[in-house]
């Protein structure tokens, strides 16, 4: 297993053993040696983890530590910025995402993504879902009607909305939206789904439902979460990766992490000290 | 100083409150200017236009025969009419898929160092006088155009049916094909400079989202860009579709100025902003009457194409469930 020397004369940080984990699972998503860049802003260094499948791993950190610019690797989102490059090696099962001849768009349907704020694209809340599948299966008007309600209802959204499909995705509330963004990456069948901060723009009870619905979604993804609220990775993740200034500090099982951290600055974060 | 507080405070809440009356009467004297320069407009044209509206009535608008010098003179618009609608038609089937495709180009393909100069150029397009496009349509384009374009056309489509009458020949200078293209090349720059404003109006977040469940460059546009702005779109086309329909100078130049229709769009035409330019100078009594008529007709039209635009734009917004 990769180890990670960390500069500061820190111990290294391993990944958690897979015997220490509940249950059979595999490796998914391996990152190994992974710089970024900004430009000239080297914002991720040498970064070295792997995501297991079925699992829910978070990622915390204060803000600034790159931890959505991590994320944001996995599906090669960065790659709509010109200047922005990453080096190293991201393996999703056994292709390097990171290979410039890659084809985006299938690895995007791949490794979805639900983000900060939610993103209903301006079009019915049918045509949202059918929209991501239609761009790569073609499929009967029924099929098509069977594949949007098992969507919705993976995203815990179909008893809200199955009145008014044809309103527009915009009519919902912040909570509905971001939950539409959910059955929207799922309609496509992703393998991974990664969530960037999703509840941050949401209210108590809707992230609730959030939290409750990434916890049913881990039986067939692979999740990888970035998250503010401690509360939260400490709820929903299996495994916590703790990021300071661009470095994985820590990364182990959450139990671990929040109960007794290795590293003095993951404690120091994890009990409000600072970030 | 501070015994004098209360007083001047009062003092001076007063002033500005006669400031804020002045400024509320200020701004709502020039929006009612508005309404009655358009009113004071409407209405002269209107009591220009009578003597030719009660001469000639509903049969100006079918009467092709524009002869003011015969008599009885007989004035007929249809020429006129044809001859704007056509080449404002034919310049906007050419801009807008045109215009569209730099604005899209600028906002999502054009690398970095390439985008200033194609901004700055659009822009310097919008800012040449329309004189200049007519100079250069009858010296450049119109000759270009009669001696390689037409020919070719001409040619290739003998003796077939409906597009043999279209591209009729012979080429020549002076057509309504060379005015439309002008009239194209004049109100690419709206589309493209409004639509590029309006794309960049598109948040990150949602074209991001877009890419994220596996879109490509085009799909991003065609199914989240161009449905998020287009209100402002085709607020710009409209802009566009009103500078083509009321372009005068330009099209003077090089539309031949004929009142006869013909099929051919190789032959020359008129069009209403065309056939008050030239004739103007030299009318008077029912001939400018009619002249003054067809400015009104001018007018009803552009209010027609506007408010269709608003009645499409209000279906589309029913359509995606608004």
């Amino acid at each position: 297993m990769s180890e990670l020397s960390v500069s500061s004369g820190i111990p290294s940080v391993s990944m958690p053993p897979p015997s220490a984990l509940q249950g059979e699972t595999r490796p998914k998503v391996t990152v190994r040696d992974l710089n970024f860049y900004y430009g000239e802003h080297h914002a991720l260094k040498k970064i070295n983890l792997t995501l297991m499948a079925n699992r829910v791993t978070a990622f915390i950190g204060p803000s600034g530590c790159g931890k959505s610019t991590l994320l944001r690797i996995f599906n090669r989102m960065y790659d709509l910025y010109p200047g922005q490059r990453a080096e190293g090696q991201l393996m999703l099962d056994n292709q390097n995402i990171l290979d410039p001849k890659l084809d985006l768009n299938l690895l995007r349907a791949r490794v979805g993504m639900v983000f900060q704020k939610p993103t209903p694209f301006p079009m019915t809340i049918y045509e949202n879902i059918a929209f991501g599948i239609r761009l790569y299966e073609k499929i009967s008007k029924s099929e098509m009607d069977i594949r949007v309600e098992k969507a919705l209802r993976g995203g815990a959204l179909w008893n809200e909305v199955k009145d008014k499909l044809n309103a527009s995705g915009l009519s919902l509330s912040g909570g509905q939206q971001q939950r539409l963004c959910i059955a929207r990456t799922i309609a496509v069948r992703p393998e991974v789904i990664l969530f960037d901060e999703p509840c941050s723009a949401l209210d108590p009870i809707s992230t609730a439902k959030i939290e409750e619905l990434i916890d049913e979604l881990k039986d067939q993804y692979t999740i990888a979460i970035v998250t503010h609220n401690m509360q939260q990775a400490a709820r929903v993740s299996d495994s916590t990766a703790f990021m300071y200034l661009g470095e994985l500090i820590e990364f182990d099982q959450t139990n671990k992490i929040f109960t007794s951290p290795t590293d003095r600055r993951t404690q120091d974060y994890i009990t409000g000290r600072f970030g | 100083m501070d015994a004098a507080g209360p007083y001047d405070r009062a003092k001076a809440l007063n002033a500005f409150k006669a400031g804020d009356q002045a400024f509320y009467w200020i701004t709502r004297i020039s929006a009612l200017s508005v309404l009655f320069i358009l009113g004071g407009i409407i209405l002269s044209l209107i009591a220009g236009a009578w003597p030719a509206l009660h001469e000639f009535g509903f049969s100006f608008l079918t009467t092709q025969r524009w002869a003011p010098s015969a008599d009885p003179p007989v004035l007929g618009a249809l020429g006129p009419i044809y001859g704007t609608l056509i080449t404002s038609v034919i310049a906007m089937a050419i801009a807008i898929p045109v215009g569209l495709g730099i604005a899209i180009f600028l906002t999502e393909l054009c690398p970095q160092w390439l985008r200033r100069p194609i901004g700055m150029a659009i822009e310097l397009l919008a800012g040449i006088p329309s004189i200049i496009y007519g100079m250069w349509g009858f010296f450049v384009l119109g000759p270009f155009l009669a001696n390689h374009f037409q020919p070719f056309l001409i040619s290739t489509f003998e003796g077939v049916p409906v597009l043999g009458t279209i591209f009729a020949g012979p080429p020549s200078y002076l057509s309504l094909f060379n005015a439309a293209l002008i009239l194209a090349i004049m109100v690419l720059p709206f589309i493209t400079s409004i639509s590029v404003d309006v794309f960049k109006t598109v948040p990150p977040v949602l074209k991001e989202a877009a890419y994220g469940v596996g879109c490509t460059t085009w799909e991003v546009v065609r199914n989240v860009v161009i449905p998020y702005t287009r209100v402002g779109m085709i607020g710009g086309i409209m802009l566009a579709l009103g500078r083509a329909l009321g372009e005068t100078m330009a099209v003077t130049f090089i539309i031949g100025n004929s009142f006869r229709i013909t099929g051919s769009l190789f032959g020359p035409g008129t069009t209403i902003s065309a056939a008050i330019a030239s004739e103007f100078a030299e009318s008077d009594g029912l001939h400018q009457s009619g002249l003054i008529l067809l400015g009104l007709l001018l007018f009803v039209l552009t209010f027609m194409v506007l408010s269709a635009a608003r009645l499409m734009l209000m279906r589309l917004e029913k359509k995606a469930g608004n």
